[in-house]
């Protein structure tokens, strides 16, 4: 129960400093994705049902104030805490390289998603604008972002959250 | 006894793929519930902004608390030489400010002459602050510290001191989200003010950066409409009141059709920066009643 409230205090605060702070700190008007960190790292963290509802929950407060279509947000991220948790079962989650990774991957395909769903749909061609002025950049803020934060994630993980038991989705051991 | 407790202790596991299916279905419903019949939200949004809305507030006031303090830290010897600076120009300015204040005087006299009054200096309007934006990178809202309980409606536009900022989409008790103008998703019926011909002025992201906005379809056989035209808010406009000023022509180009013209426009609001915005509380839709019964 404590850890359900630490996790969803965590979503709320992330999505309160992406909407605020992290306005502030952008450069070239290009804001890195928080709540996809967030997402990514509970994945690994915490498997793939964890990084589902996470992800779920994230898009679903993006959604409620500036989504045009309700549950876009939440589908999309939704998908990425759910893939993202297949990096559960392979990886450990103490080695940075990990959820680097996962949040390139992660930001690139989510502006994919919404470059394809929203802007594609509506007959913007301009792909190559895009890639260089939104979609690269914001990967590569992301990414390092992700270097400062993901400690500040697992540190919550470990400290006031259930251990979450790694061995029971391992496919590795014989039940 | 034992039996019933393990009914009632009966839980819902799932694999997650079966999760991720239910929830994918969800998910595909909502958004097209909301698409097809704008379903509303606004229930939830009104739970959320309760949670949500008191800490933007905060933090952007800790935000502004911050640059002040950042401000106050400036170097003396700037401020002294800004201190010079100022005081000669308080005095140029005393100058011009009585010169001013004659002129006012011949205004206001003329004013009621022509009973030219300026067009939205009549609106009611309220004065709100941007307490956050949007998450993501491709669209361009914020959401304001003001809401139904100053007045704010659905579909009220909202200006910047030099002109349209955009529209709001959705409000509750004490904020509200808005839709900017640059907005990839955003549309304007706007005129010409010389030769009042109507055209469409839409956002573009490939042109935010260079703080332009894209028009289209606009009908000009005269070849009139030239670079520096201003571009207002169209009478035959649906949701925006008429004569707010939105830009400037930049460049004009003819279509293939050889009809019509696209081109760009230029916007005096800094969107970049902006803080402060004046939200007009009156509708075009009620101004468009209001005449249809003061006729009966």
């Amino acid at each position: 129960m404590k850890s359900k409230i630490v996790w969803f205090i965590t979503i709320i605060i992330c999505f309160l400093l992406q909407c605020t702070i992290l306005n502030l700190i952008s450069i070239g008007s290009i804001t890195p994705n928080l709540m996809l960190i967030l997402t990514v790292s509970m994945g690994l963290m915490r498997g793939r049902k964890m990084g589902l509802w996470t992800g779920f929950f994230s898009g679903l407060l993006v959604d409620l104030f500036y989504g045009s279509l309700f549950g876009f947000y939440a589908l999309i991220y939704m998908y990425i805490g759910f893939f993202s948790g297949y990096a559960h079962r392979i990886y450990y989650d103490d080695d940075i390289k990990v959820p680097m990774v996962l949040a390139a991957v992660g930001d690139i395909l989510y502006n994919f998603a919404v470059y394809g769903l929203q802007f594609l749909l509506r007959g913007r061609l301009g792909l190559h604008t895009y890639l260089f002025r939104i979609i690269l950049p914001e990967a590569a803020y992301t990414v390092f972002l992700t270097l400062i934060v993901y400690r500040v994630f697992r540190f919550i993980n470990y400290r006031f959250m259930d251990i979450a038991r790694k061995e029971s989705e391992s496919m590795w051991v014989i039940k | 006894m034992k039996n019933l407790k393990r009914k009632i202790h009966f839980r819902i596991n799932l694999k997650s793929k079966h999760l991720l299916a239910v929830m994918t279905l969800f998910c595909v419903s909502c958004i097209v519930a909301t698409f097809a019949s704008g379903a509303a939200t606004a229930p939830l949004q009104e739970a959320a902004g309760l949670v949500v809305v008191p800490f933007e507030k905060s933090i952007n006031r800790i935000g502004q608390l911050l640059s002040v303090t950042r401000q106050s830290l400036k170097d003396k010897q700037e401020l002294i030489s800004a201190n010079e600076e100022l005081q000669n120009q308080i005095d140029n300015l005393t100058q011009q400010n009585n010169k001013l204040i004659q002129d006012q005087g011949e205004l206001l006299r003329l004013r009621e002459l022509y009973k030219l009054d300026a067009e939205y200096a009549d609106y009611p309007k309220v004065a709100a602050r941007i307490i956050s934006k949007d998450p993501g990178n491709w669209y361009d809202t914020f959401m304001i510290n003001k809401g139904s309980n100053d007045g704010i409606r659905v579909d009220n536009n909202v200006i910047a001191g030099k002109g349209l900022v955009g529209i709001v989409t959705e409000v509750g008790p004490g904020w509200a989200t808005v839709r900017s103008i640059i907005d990839d998703s955003s549309s304007v019926s706007a005129m010409t003010v010389s030769t009042s011909d109507n055209c469409v002025i839409t956002g573009d992201l490939e042109l935010i950066d260079e703080g332009k906005l894209r028009f289209e379809q606009l009908y000009d056989q005269e070849n009139k409409v030239t670079a520096g035209e201003r571009i207002v808010t169209s009478n035959i406009s649906e949701k925006y009141v008429e004569g707010l000023f939105i830009g400037y022509v930049n460049d004009v180009e003819q279509d293939s059709n050889n009809l019509t013209k696209t081109g760009t426009i230029v916007t005096p609001v800094d969107f970049q920066h902006l803080k402060d915005v004046f939200v007009i509380t009156v509708n075009k839709q009620d101004s468009i009643q209001q005449e249809a019964s003061s006729e009966e």
